[in-house]
């Protein structure tokens, strides 16, 4: 199973409810995926600051005086939000590459969830409800964002194993199916140079993406490029910096379901995720066609 | 009319209600209020009522009925009249996959689209989708009718026992075992009679279809094969 959902704005008004939106439908789609639940969420920067959204088993431990430490090593001051096991570091873009390196020194412990200029990833195991709260995710704003539902497949319930998988700056990609051939191209992957933090297949089609876009393909190329490289069942739903896009395998066993309106393009598993988006009664509701991309941007 | 809000009860109880009504009659029009998407919506009845569903449905619904007439007043989501016995399901919008799955009898009509795997497995339920319908429509049904008055997907009627099927606009690509046939008068008059069924007469006549069905050549038994059992 898994359930997925969607949002990208088209009408700035709703921006500040963006998160209250997203959790409701994240929410809706708890049996779908009670192990864990996730969302990514692009809520943009200052000119100039980029983002990187950390983790960590022990947050208490590793967030403590992060701020100080990575001023120090960086020369420059960022700042720091805490979130739960989370935590948000915003700082001149310029220096993303170097504080990562900083960190993995400073705080071998923690996970970078994502790097980019608008994204910021939170993601734990338990209910959705539970997960949507300690990060207190209702009260975000954002242009759009993707949530997911888990129920594990091809790997364990952790935290790393849970959606958003973000691979590539701004870049992340949710999934619900399972990938046959995932070791196969994890290993091509691999010899390419792309790194990887866990087992599951859905980091692979992640990374497979990254990789396809630093090729220079764009990312209407390279999510058509799932549908010859990547077997399995997968309906995929990306976010990038400025747009959100959605793949099924050509088989489309797992379920989905679209809505548009003037104000907003919104993906779910199920119509109940899209029920409660203010005038769905008058969108446009379509089942995206199987092997077919879709891809929306700003 | 008994009316029911799903956004007041619960869905389990709404079932139970409409699953007492059997032997009664004196409460045979019910409408629902709020489905927003929710499963098995009027799953499993067995009486003669009608029942209205104001919206979209989401899994299952209508599954297994038996006598009732549903009529969904949105869309529907995967498996809506699947293993339907008798009776007739309406969906004015669009029904996701597996529409009358393994159907047994009674009426289907879809009056929007239909997804994938549309009368998959049927075996003698009669479906009319006044739309498209998706790939692998068909597949291995054994007995009954799929009208379309729309286009079909990939691998229509694949591995194909004795369902008939009838299409009017294009094919996309027939399945394994599946083969256009001649329209006798006897299917013109049993397609006008689904058409007519269908609340699809005055959209289409039965001489702007084609026939499809099994070659038999997939499932039954040839002398030429015996040494591989």
């Amino acid at each position: 199973m898994c359930g997925i959902v969607g949002l990208f704005l088209k009408d700035r008004a709703l921006e500040p409810q963006l998160g209250a939106l997203l959790t409701d439908m994240l929410v809706t789609m708890t049996d779908r995926g009670p192990d864990s639940a996730g969302i990514a969420i692009y809520s943009g920067a200052a000119d100039g600051l980029g983002k990187i959204t950390l983790q960590s088993p022990q947050p208490g431990e590793d967030f403590r005086d992060l701020d100080a430490d990575l001023h120090a090593a960086l020369g420059q001051p960022v700042a720091l939000r805490v979130k739960d096991t989370h935590a948000v570091i915003e700082l001149p873009q310029d220096q993303i590459e170097a504080a990562r390196s900083a960190l993995a020194h400073l705080r071998p412990r923690a996970k970078v969830m994502s790097v980019g200029d608008s994204i910021e990833i939170f993601k734990e195991v338990g209910l959705p409800r539970e997960v949507a709260a300690r990060f207190d995710l209702a009260r975000m704003g954002g242009t759009h964002g993707v949530g997911h539902t888990r129920m594990a497949t091809e790997s364990a319930v952790t935290t790393l194993g849970a959606h958003p998988f973000s691979t590539g700056p701004d870049q992340c990609l949710v999934h619900n199916g399972s990938l046959s051939n995932h070791n196969n191209v994890r290993r091509e992957l691999i010899r390419a140079g792309m790194r990887f933090e866990t087992e599951n297949d859905t980091e692979v089609a992640a990374a497979f993406l990254t990789h396809r876009l630093q090729q220079g393909a764009s990312l209407g190329e390279a999510l058509e490029a799932t549908l010859s490289e990547l077997d399995g069942f997968f309906t995929f739903v990306v976010g990038t910096r400025d747009g959100f896009g959605v793949v099924r395998d050509p088989i489309a066993c797992k379920p989905a379901v679209m809505a548009e309106t003037e104000a907003y393009v919104a993906f779910g598993s199920e119509y109940r995720a899209l029920a409660g988006l203010p005038g769905i009664e008058a969108a446009r509701v379509w089942e995206p066609e199987p092997a077919t991309v879709y891809f929306w941007e700003r | 009319m008994q009316s029911y809000d799903l956004a007041e009860g619960s869905l389990r109880a709404l079932n139970q209600a409409l699953h007492d009504l059997k032997g009664l009659t004196n409460m045979t029009d019910w409408e629902v209020l709020n489905p927003r998407g929710a499963h098995a919506i009027a799953a499993g009845l067995d009486a003669p009522v009608t029942v209205h569903v104001r919206g979209s449905t989401g899994y299952y619904c209508a599954g297994m009925n038996k006598q009732a007439t549903v009529h969904i007043h949105g869309s529907a989501g995967p498996g809506v009249a699947e293993n339907m016995m008798s009776g007739t399901v309406i969906v004015e919008g669009d029904a996701s996959q597996y529409a009358g799955a393994t159907g047994r009898g009674g009426l289907l009509v879809i009056k929007g689209n239909a997804s994938s795997r549309c009368g998959i497995s049927m075996k003698g339920i009669d479906i009319v989708v006044h739309g498209n319908i998706g790939h692998m429509s068909a597949f291995m049904a054994q007995s009954g009718n799929l009208v379309v008055l729309g286009d079909a997907g990939e691998a229509l009627g694949d591995s194909l026992y004795e369902a008939r099927i009838f299409v009017r606009g294009s094919v996309k690509s027939l399945g394994a075992d599946c083969i256009e046939k001649e329209m006798r008068p006897e299917h013109l008059a049993l397609l006008e009679e689904l058409l007519r069924r269908g609340l699809a007469d005055h959209k289409a006549r039965p001489e702007e279809f084609r026939r499809y069905g099994s070659a038999r050549r997939l499932y039954n038994f040839s002398i030429d094969n015996a040494s591989s059992y």
